[in-house]
């Protein structure tokens, strides 16, 4: 039996379908994320998990219970909302107390578990401030903290990094990792940036237009994408000779497709490629390797290793994969 | 350096001349020890305070217009609160007619209003009593209320109550232990520039005080039309002086600015 | 569920509704009630008030004199503050939030005491106006202030020069100040980034305060009544005689209602002008 069970989970919206009939098993201890564009459906799931929107139909069991017949408030689960949704009238240690508070926890106690939460997300010495004081960064590290001190079942991220610079968005994605880890909460994440749900994943649910398009570890998603959004989602694809395929396995051979570098673009530790060919134009991906590279305006041959052909696009046919 | 030229800075100067000029001459005449409307230059005096002192009629109407103010605003405050949640929070058929009721007393003439409460009050039998000031004043001054009010609710943002929640508070609590602390700024704020309209008004009330039940503004105005002097200066001074002392406390409590536009984002996150 | 948000406005539906809209209703039926001198009013449904006010000349000229004082005084606070709610908006901190407080400042205080100073300083012809104006040259015989339309633009001016000044002001914050200098980059002068960067997206704010100063200037009671006195009248001071001192209620309550239906018709129609030649660029 699943940790956390949805089943054939639908949401309405009028005439709109939020959601439509996502069925996914998350085991205990998992790091499960909901992927996709906006308006895919990600965060109204997110908000029927944490009740806040009611389901139009379809169920959720938490370790077997109907988690649909408990309150918002009784539900047990952390939240680190998109906003962060710090309470800016209280301080940092309040903040963080406040659901111990409400669960009756002694004074003693609190102070305590305050004390070793905010220090395992490395805060220990902001405790008398409040959140406007604190940096973007440091905010959310606060809100995990408040998430993660009533030890919840399930800890729900809704695209906790989003609101930070791309520098700090790399780091907390390694410190997310690690604090999940250590404290081995079975945690749900909500984002529309596929790098990061790459990163941070067990498993991967890629959505678009309420559905799951497919449901995988994030290796095998994207190498082998079960349809075309989930291809094109997850990075960049060519379409060449009929097959699809990613712009690093393509190089630059003795023979192959004939073609001429249109553009070269160095990036640092990779160069990018748009090469005309006969099958049209050609993204290519080559690691810096300090060797030379062909310049603009060279004939170069390309050759190549396809993904596997597409199915269907079917779910089901891609969610035997996964180990339930 | 200002990024202002000369130019500039004189007409800022005779601009800020220009506003400040009367309210200046008032209080300046206040200090005449004359019998008569003057100027002093080299000798002061406090007489005309004084001689307040001994007409019953401006301090009972000070007092009056003071506990009316407050309790007018207040109760305006406590209406527009459920009612800006409302309009701040749910989409419903008759939203927009609704806010533009509540907003109208700031398009009627006040002189209309006046007419409309004489008429109506003389009708039901509250004509010149302090219950038909209160009501009138409610209204007037609900605009106000209901702007701040409504400018905090649309402020707060949903997630920290939905946080809340998640983290086991029941409805009661995140009432009083975050939707209130954080709408709190905000609802005083509405209280207090409420009661400031309602301390100040004079064109709806002189139609419906009666000899009983007059405010100060209605008192000086009446006694202006009779005659103009040093007293009635002394008065004006102390008015301006207390709205002086109230402008400079809600400036530092909440910015005039932010009063006086209607802007409400207090309580947001300031990073980095 | 659905009945939340009337539930949460009903308190102040009632209170609008007993309040607001009875006693608005009962001023339009006072209007064609009758009224004499002995028998009081008579409530009958007539129309002997409404072709008075129509068709007395006396009526024509003074709602003519209050809505030509409406005009004045809004083309002044607008030609005025403008240009100050600018100088303000470029001077720094503390000095802005300073002068802000000086400028809109007066706003909360009371306009009696207010309108007493101008009263003061206009003080017959031998008033401190006409004497600095004399001193400095600018008029060599004293201009009448008090129980004239030039008195009552002045100190009309002065008590609604705040709402132009906030209106503008208001405007002006929303204004990206890098746009200014992206003007200045591309070899605008000062002036051309005033007239063609600065004024027109001031202009919003302008009109809105315009409309505000308009519709308060043309029912504005307590500064005409002091300083026009009792022989030059506007509308509101009209009405308030009819009410308070001949006792003719239905006749005041038709000037009132005309007053209230002018200004509605002119503020809706500004309105309208002013949303629709800027929704495209402000919306």
């Amino acid at each position: 039996m699943a940790f956390l069970a949805l089943d054939t989970l639908t949401k309405h919206f009028g005439s709109h379908v939020a959601v439509d009939r996502l069925t996914l098993k998350v085991e205990k201890g998992e790091f499960v994320s909901l992927l996709g564009p906006s308006g895919c459906g990600k965060t109204t799931t997110l908000q029927m998990i944490a009740g806040f929107v009611e389901p139009t139909s379809g169920g959720i069991r938490l370790e077997g219970r109907d988690l649909l017949a408990v309150k918002p408030a009784k539900r047990g689960l952390g939240i680190v909302f998109q906003s962060y949704a710090l309470f800016p009238h209280m301080t940092v240690a309040e903040n963080v107390s406040f659901g111990l508070e409400m669960q009756g926890v002694a004074a003693a106690e609190r102070a305590k578990r305050v004390g070793e939460t905010l220090d395992l997300v490395g805060l220990g010495a902001f405790a008398g401030r409040f959140p406007r004081q604190l940096s973007g960064g440091q905010q959310q590290r606060v809100a995990l903290a408040r998430a993660l001190v009533i030890r919840p079942q399930i800890l729900l991220l809704d695209e906790p990094l989003s609101n930070l610079d791309a520098k700090l968005r790399e780091e907390m994605q390694i410190e997310l990792r690690q604090i999940q880890r250590t404290v081995g909460t079975t945690t749900i994440l909500v984002t529309h940036d596929q790098g990061e749900a790459m990163a941070l994943s067990d498993r991967i649910v890629v959505m678009n237009h309420g559905r799951a398009e497919q449901i995988g570890p994030p290796h095998e998603t994207y190498e082998r994408p079960a349809t075309p959004f989930v291809a094109s989602f997850l990075g960049k694809t060519n379409l060449v000779s009929g097959a699809t395929v990613r712009p690093e396995r393509i190089s630059f051979a003795a023979a192959g497709l004939a073609g001429t570098v249109r553009t070269r673009i160095f990036q640092g530790n990779h160069w990018l490629y748009q090469v005309d060919t006969a099958d049209g134009l050609v993204t290519v991906i080559r690691q810096n390797t300090g060797e030379a590279m062909p310049g603009e305006g060279a004939a170069v041959r390309l050759a190549w290793r396809a993904l596997p052909p597409q199915s269907s696009g079917e779910v089901s046919a891609s969610s035997r994969t996964e180990g339930s | 350096m200002s990024r202002n030229g000369p130019v500039a800075l004189v007409y800022h100067a005779l601009f800020v001349t220009f506003m400040l000029a009367p309210i200046g001459v008032v209080c300046w005449v206040a200090f005449t020890p004359e019998g008569f409307l003057s100027f002093p230059t080299d000798r002061w005096s406090l007489r005309w305070f004084a001689a307040i002192a001994r007409y019953p009629e401006f301090v009972s109407a000070f007092w009056r217009s003071l506990w009316l103010g407050a309790l007018s605003s207040a109760i305006a405050v406590a209406v527009s609160v459920p009612a800006a949640l409302a309009i701040a929070r749910h989409r419903f058929p008759g939203r927009e007619a609704f806010t533009a009721l509540f907003m109208s007393p700031l398009m009627i003439p006040h002189i209309v209003l006046g007419i409309a409460f004489l008429r109506f009050f003389t009708q039901i039998g509250l004509g010149g009593t302090f219950t038909g000031l209160v009501l009138s004043h409610i209204v007037i001054v609900l605009p106000f209320a209901l702007r701040l009010t409504l400018a905090s609710a649309v402020g707060l943002d949903r997630a920290i109550e939905h946080a809340a929640v998640s983290l086991g508070a029941s409805e009661w609590t995140v009432l009083k232990r975050i939707t209130l602390p954080l709408v709190v700024p905000g609802l005083a704020s509405g209280w207090a520039l409420a009661f400031i309209n309602s301390f100040d008004e004079v064109t709806m009330t002189v139609f419906i005080a009666a000899p009983g039940t007059e405010t100060l503004p209605v008192r000086m105005f009446l006694y202006i039309q009779d005659n103009i002097d040093p007293l009635v200066t002394s008065v004006s001074a102390c008015v301006i002086a207390v709205t002086v002392v109230a402008l400079i406390a809600m400036d530092r409590a909440y910015g005039l600015e932010r009063l006086l536009v209607g802007r409400g984002n207090h309580g947001g996150t300031h990073g980095r | 569920m659905r009945a939340v948000p009337y539930l949460l406005s009903l308190p102040a539906l009632l209170l609008f509704a007993g309040v607001v809209v009875i006693p608005l209703a009962m001023t339009v039926v006072l209007t064609f009630h009758d009224w004499g001198q002995y028998k009081g009013i008579e409530p009958v449904f007539i129309l002997k008030n409404w072709q008075e006010v129509f068709g007395d000349p006396y009526y024509a000229e003074m709602f003519g004199r209050t809505f030509r004082i409406a005009l004045i005084v809004t083309v002044l606070t607008a030609l005025l503050g403008a240009p100050e709610a600018y100088i303000l908006n470029r001077m720094k901190s503390p000095w802005r939030g300073l002068f802000l407080l000086v400028i809109l400042g007066p706003l909360l205080i009371s306009v009696v005491a207010r309108t007493l100073g101008w009263a003061l300083l206009f003080g017959g012809n031998s008033g401190l106006v006409n004497k600095a104006l004399m001193s400095v040259g600018l008029i060599s015989a004293p201009i009448p202030f008090m129980f004239t339309e030039t008195g009552m633009v002045v100190a009309l001016v002065h008590v609604l020069m705040p709402y132009m000044v906030l209106a503008v002001w208001a405007a002006l914050q929303r204004l990206d100040p890098q746009v200014e200098n992206a003007a200045v980059a591309l070899g605008a002068g000062p002036l051309t980034v005033l007239c063609r960067i600065v004024l027109p997206q001031a202009m919003p704010g302008i009109l809105s305060g315009a409309v505000i100063v308009f519709a308060l200037a043309a029912s504005a009671f307590a500064t005409p009544a002091i300083i026009g006195g009792r022989r030059l009248k506007v509308a509101s001071t009209l009405a308030y005689d009819e009410f308070l001192n001949t006792l003719n209620w239905p006749l005041g309550a038709v000037v009132a209602v005309l007053l209230l239906l002018a200004l509605v018709l002119i503020v809706v129609g500004a309105n309208r002008l002013v949303e629709r030649r800027y929704a495209q660029v402000f919306g």
